[in-house]
């Protein structure tokens, strides 16, 4: 028997979902392979999860509530990582959008009316997500610092820097000693639609956030340019495109729209600031697979988003009514990803298998 | 103040030892062309099988020999979706990073907040160890410090001077040629990936069984992805990795060794996180060409391509 590889030259839409549905679907067989050895029913699990998450209009809602925060970073990762840039630091980008949206809310928010205050969180979020992002952007061009691990160093550096602000400057008077700021003033926090926890306000965020990458990725000159950058950096160089500027554009934007889902949950869920693990349950990280699944698309991020916002609730139901630890989401993030880019092998090249018939 | 000085001292070591085997396992891997970003969890695997096995059977080296193969196993994954199916190593290393401390995180849960009854226990050297100061500060370790120092003078002496060596180096270098002299690229790129693996499992190890005697979910605490800034730091030299990981080592003892002063112990906690930017910092400020970084690191290699 012999394998042979050979390059796909027309990649047809068809073979693009082919690919996709048999990379979930080897995916979710992996998974249950891990659950059934650790000896959890794997049938029982994963229905577990997408009647958790799916199968109800409680579920439902909480799936799009946390679909908020995905939407948002994972659209701006697809600009990140389709300029090659591997921001792995949504997660703190996120934190530090909560921190300066926050900051706003306690300190501006008592003296001014809604409709003034929560714009004015929304763009301090932006902002602070914006410069948490335009660090290791500058740290790569100007000193070529990796930053895969500069994102994931400030990640660590963020949590820290918020733990320090809710144990000591910032602690609550409130909160009878709790690690906890005040709750944010009426006029500072978001209204959710009757019944459930969706504030809207931060999904029409996302949804318009998902439209203007959209239009910017495949319309503009910018788009262009962040996909030359990623694809052929020497091209980009020769062609006149400006690294620098192009690269920092792409991580303000980035780490922005990670600030405004920070703003999202401080002002939308919370209403204070607590322990980093509870302000963002590591939807930084589950972005990446969104902006993967997503095809690099931002408007395909708005159906992985809700996918894994799915998981996340339903791996929440399954800790509960299974005893399961929370890395268990860990899992099924890393085998997908694993399996999504094995679909794109199979996407990219054709493997045939040959039987050599005996005496040839 | 001399007591202070020399646990101090001897507490580096301890902190400096899991982030020398794994930055070994780095440079080799890194060496022959593969970018690993996996090490994070790997290093988790590593941790709870050695925790659990430890646990069961009373023997740490069976922890050891568990965490070994666990670790080595998982990284074979990354090698078949990097080496095999030359898919992003970025992304791969992510995955595999996620999936470890994914699976850690289930199968460790039953164990969290049950001590071991015996760790890792030290080996004073004979007669070395009977030295003032020094023999306190370097003979009196658990095996792993030992271990440690004596792969990392393998690796280098390895790396540097045999044939084994130049095909390693050569693989990341420049593939094709080495491919041309009748060498199977892949299959050392492979070895090289599983060796990684393997001397992450040991930093695991080395956590959970003789750093700290129990199992705590989250325990690597990065330490991983600080493994891949030393591997830069180091210039891909194991020689240069036992300085940077006894270096790293001492900040991590710092921390501690600063709280009494009334820093905030989160401020202090940035610590380890700070120096990894400084030092990367520092390494940018040298001319890249001089780095040395492996030419075809993290560039998919297609046999038979063009």
């Amino acid at each position: 028997m012999n394998i042979r590889v050979t390059e796909r030259i027309d990649i047809l839409p068809r073979h693009s979902v082919l690919s996709l549905g048999c990379s979930l679907a080897a995916g979710l067989l992996a998974i249950s392979s891990i659950f059934l050895i650790s000896g959890v029913n794997p049938l029982y699990a994963i229905a577990k999860i997408f009647s958790g998450s799916f199968g109800s209009i409680y579920g439902i809602k909480e799936t799009i509530t946390k679909a908020i925060p995905l939407i948002l970073i994972g659209s701006g990762l697809t600009l990140a990582f389709r300029a090659k840039f591997w921001n792995i630091g949504a997660e703190s980008q996120l934190l530090m959008g909560a921190i300066f949206g926050t900051w706003v809310g306690l300190n501006w928010g008592p003296h001014l009316p809604a409709p003034v205050i929560v714009p004015l969180m929304f763009m301090a979020g932006f902002v602070g997500g914006g410069l948490w992002g335009l660090i290791p952007a500058i740290l790569k061009v100007k000193f070529s610092i990796n930053e895969v691990i500069s994102t994931l160093m400030m990640n660590y550096i963020c949590n820290e820097f918020m733990k320090f602000l809710i144990v000591g400057p910032w602690r609550g008077k409130t909160k009878h000693g709790f690690p906890y700021t005040d709750d944010l003033p009426l006029s500072a926090t978001l209204s959710v639609i009757p019944g459930s926890r969706i504030h809207y306000a931060t999904l029409l965020i996302a949804v318009a956030v998902v439209i203007i990458l959209g239009i910017a990725v495949y319309r503009t000159r910018f788009g262009y340019e962040v996909r030359v950058i990623g694809e052929n950096p020497d091209a980009a160089k020769y062609s006149g495109i400006d690294f620098f500027r192009t690269t920092i554009i792409i991580m303000i934007i980035s780490g922005g729209a990670a600030g405004l889902a920070g703003v999202g949950e401080a002002a939308g869920i919370h209403h204070y600031l607590s322990y980093p693990e509870s302000i963002s349950s590591g939807y930084g990280f589950t972005a990446i697979i969104v902006a993967w699944l997503a095809k690099l698309n931002p408007v395909n991020v708005i159906f992985s988003a809700l996918f894994f916002a799915g998981i996340l609730v339903g791996g929440d139901a399954i800790q509960i009514s299974l005893g399961l630890p929370a890395a268990t989401v860990q899992i099924f993030n890393g085998t997908l990803l694993f399996f999504l880019i094995m679909g794109d092998f199979f996407l990219k090249n054709q493997v045939t298998l040959q039987w050599r018939e005996e005496g040839n | 103040m001399e007591d202070i000085i020399i646990s101090v001292l001897q507490r580096t070591l301890i902190a400096g030892t899991p982030l020398l085997l794994a930055t070994i396992g780095e440079v080799i891997c890194e060496r022959s062309g593969i970018l690993n970003l996996g090490i994070e969890g790997m290093m988790a695997i590593g941790a709870v099988s050695a925790f659990i096995v430890t646990f069961t059977t009373g023997n740490p080296w069976l922890g050891l020999v568990a965490a070994i193969v666990a670790s080595a196993l998982t990284s074979i994954i990354h090698a078949f979706v990097s080496i095999t199916l030359q898919s992003s190593q970025v992304v791969s290393g992510l995955a595999l990073t996620m999936l470890g401390l994914g699976i850690s995180g289930l199968v460790g849960k039953p164990y969290i907040g049950k001590p071991l009854a015996e760790k890792m226990a030290t080996w004073p050297i004979p007669v070395l160890s009977d030295i003032p100061v020094v023999g306190v500060i370097f003979f009196d370790h658990s095996p792993y410090f030992y271990m440690a120092v004596i792969l990392a003078l393998i690796a280098w002496f390895v790396l540097k001077y045999t044939r084994l060596g130049i095909i390693i180096r050569s693989a990341g270098e420049n593939p094709r040629a080495t491919e041309t002299q009748g060498i199977n690229v892949y299959k050392i790129r492979y070895w090289c990936v599983i060796i990684g693996g393997a001397l992450s499992g040991m930093a695991g190890a080395h956590l959970s069984t003789s750093y700290s005697k129990s199992w705590i979910e989250g325990m690597t605490a990065g330490r991983g992805w600080i493994v891949i800034a030393l591997t830069i730091f180091a210039l891909w030299n194991p020689m240069r990795a036992i300085i940077g990981a006894f270096l790293f080592g001492g900040i991590f003892v710092m921390q501690y060794l600063l709280q009494p002063l009334g820093i905030s112990p989160n401020l202090l906690a940035m610590l380890p996180y700070l120096s990894t930017l400084l030092v990367l910092f520092i390494g940018a400020l040298h001319d890249s060409r001089k780095l040395n970084a492996p030419a075809m690191l993290a560039e998919p290699y297609r046999r038979g391509g063009r």
